[in-house]
């Protein structure tokens, strides 16, 4: 065997052992979830109380300030289940804060297996819970008279980009977790960085009644353009926008591959330093 | 090659404004336990992180089985088995999962994987326990699931972390016989502890660690001789009078001494002239009407050995670590 050839078996096997490695770590986590089940609960109890706050407590009121030819909750449900998807995501960072304080970072760490292996399985398991609850919370949003107005494929496309949004904001909450080392403090600064994402957006209200200043964070907030994609695809001609299908997607997946260039060098570097 | 299977020459790590590692220079031979003694914060475990490739040293080498620790980290990793100071393992899974999973890791294939975890599992009394997750083992359990997941790929060096800390006396004892049975296999082990009980017991060579670096090394029968002779020991009737008896005796002996206020212990080493300094001792506290409870010439421990190399006694307020979390908290 050539030296070339035996490089590329060798990084052939890397990649294995990479790809092996990670999802023997992913389905630990995935575990996890399946034996701590109220991990999900609790974190579904929450949106489904924002659900019928907003649409029995604040619908009424906010309705007014839609274009009448949509219902409140078609409106809302976008920005629920995005919000939902980034809240899952914190997940991540409580749970490699936990793996630090337990001592299996080290452990991981001294055996011969792939160093991306732990981030990888982690954002992933929490992905899987992403998903997971983006489903739940669309059955809810059924119940309570949610519908989907596009067509199902672009429906399909609106669920796909929020599970995309949650996996972006796990490799935030990485670095959250890597740095800050203790689940509390993880948890308190996750609400901190989170919320001016969440709620200075479109999510709930639209954006027109805002003030000048926060309509204009509002317009560049990544959260307000996700839900604002995801309005088009499921509300379709029903949401008047000023902005194309085709712009939306673009920034979209703009803002997307931003979160992961800035976010997973990060917690691969943080880790690495651990 | 040398007979020597882990080599470190003055180490040295700074956290900060904290020198944790001053120089540490090391050696273990083949087949045999170093027992690394020290008080908390001397540098044990960081000594152990640059060992196992999860710390870079500032300055200094080490080399394990002949890899360098920080150029071959990576074929170094397949040598070498850590188990720590915590626990390590994941509670929600089985003890069986916990090691297949540590298995996998090791690129073992499912079935090579699930083989080794039910010897070990066996081996080391957890065969009944295998189905159970972890969150129900007992801390003595849970030490000893640990070292099972250290020993998947059969390490040539085992490094043990404080294996001991923070266990019950039964624990301790079942651990003990563990790591026993470890050392006559012939697996070489580096072991870390403040307890010097547990180096005596375990540790072919002990090496005493203050303060970043080595002040000692030897068996421990070479570091009691160091003392010089026997040491005279006295216990109080009323703890009371412990700082007039001090007065009366320390003196006595050729250098310092060891005063227990809590238990009304005094020690001090008395070199060669224990009979002498005994019937002086007794005739002083007699004088000042000072009620002895006991009083012996023994033969050194660790415990006089480590006061007599650093001035201060090793177990200093034995802080109970973290016990692994129970459950998740939610905020």
């Amino acid at each position: 065997m050539t030296a070339t050839a035996e490089r590329t078996t060798q990084r052939e096997s890397r990649l294995g052992y990479a790809i092996s490695d990670g999802w023997v770590l992913t389905k630990r986590n995935l575990i996890t979830y399946v034996r701590k089940p109220d991990l999900l609960v609790f974190s579904t109890i929450q949106p489904v109380m924002f659900v019928l706050l907003f649409v029995y407590v604040f619908g009424g009121a906010i309705e007014l300030a839609l274009p009448p030819t949509i219902p409140y909750v078609d409106f809302l449900m976008p920005g629920i289940i995005i919000q939902t998807a980034i809240f899952t995501a914190t997940q991540t960072g409580v749970g490699l804060a936990e793996d630090l304080k337990k001592g299996l970072v080290d452990r991981f760490k001294s055996l011969p297996m792939a160093r991306s292996a732990v981030l990888a399985g982690r954002t992933l398991a929490d992905s899987g819970a992403i998903v997971f609850q983006t489903l739940l919370m669309l059955v809810v949003a059924f119940l309570v008279g949610f519908r989907f107005h596009a067509g199902l494929p672009k429906a399909a496309l609106a669920i796909a980009g929020a599970c995309a949004v949650g996996y972006a904001f796990t490799w935030l909450a990485a670095v959250a977790g890597l740095w800050l080392r203790s689940v509390e403090a993880v948890q308190a600064a996750s609400f901190t960085v989170i919320f001016p994402f969440v709620f200075a957006s479109s999510a709930f209200v639209p954006a027109n009644t805002f003030p000048h200043w926060l309509r204009t964070w509002s317009s560049v907030n990544p959260v307000s353009i996700w839900v604002e994609t995801f309005r088009v695809l499921t509300l379709g001609d029903l949401y008047p926008t000023t902005s194309t299908l085709t712009s939306l997607l673009l920034r979209s997946t703009a803002w997307f591959i931003g979160f992961l260039v800035v976010f997973v060098p990060l917690s691969v570097r943080r880790y690495r330093r651990t | 090659m040398s007979d020597a299977a882990i080599i470190a020459e003055g180490l040295t790590k700074r956290f900060g404004k904290v020198e944790a590692l001053r120089g540490v220079d090391l050696q273990v031979r083949y087949g045999t336990v170093l027992g690394l003694l020290g008080p908390n914060g001397a540098g044990k475990t960081t000594t152990v992180r640059i060992l196992t490739t999860l710390l870079a040293p500032d300055g200094g080498r080490a080399e394990v089985v002949g890899y360098d620790v920080v150029r071959d980290a990576e074929p170094l990793r397949h040598q070498i088995g850590l188990a720590g100071q915590y626990a390590a393992i994941d509670e929600n899974l089985t003890g069986m999962e916990n090691i297949v999973m540590v298995g996998r890791l090791y690129h073992l294939d499912q079935a090579e994987a699930r083989r080794r975890a039910e010897q070990l599992l066996e081996r080391f009394g957890l065969a009944e326990a295998a189905d159970r997750t972890a969150k129900t083992y007992s801390g003595g359990m849970r030490r000893r699931l640990d070292l099972g997941a250290s020993l998947v790929g059969r390490p040539q060096v085992l490094f043990l972390d404080e294996p001991t800390t923070g266990l019950d006396p039964r624990g301790r004892i079942e651990m003990w016989d563990v790591i026993r049975e470890l050392v006559s296999d012939g697996t070489t082990i580096l072991l870390t502890t403040q307890y010097l009980e547990e180096a005596d017991r375990l540790a072919d060579l002990i090496a005493v660690i203050d303060d970043g670096s080595v002040i000692a090394e030897g068996t421990s029968d070479e570091l009691k001789t160091r003392v010089g002779g026997e040491v005279l020991a006295l216990r109080l009737a009323d703890r009371s009078g412990v700082p007039e008896a001090a007065g009366a005796v320390l003196a006595l002996g050729p250098g310092g001494g060891n005063v227990d206020n809590n238990t009304g212990e005094i020690t001090l080493p008395v070199g060669l002239d224990g009979t002498a300094i005994l019937t002086e001792a007794v005739r002083r506290l007699d004088t000042a009407g000072i009620a002895l409870a006991d009083i012996a010439l023994r033969k050194p421990s660790l415990d006089d050995v480590f006061l007599a190399l650093t001035g201060h006694a090793a177990e200093q307020a034995d802080v109970d670590p973290v016990p692994a979390g129970r459950g998740r908290k939610r905020g």
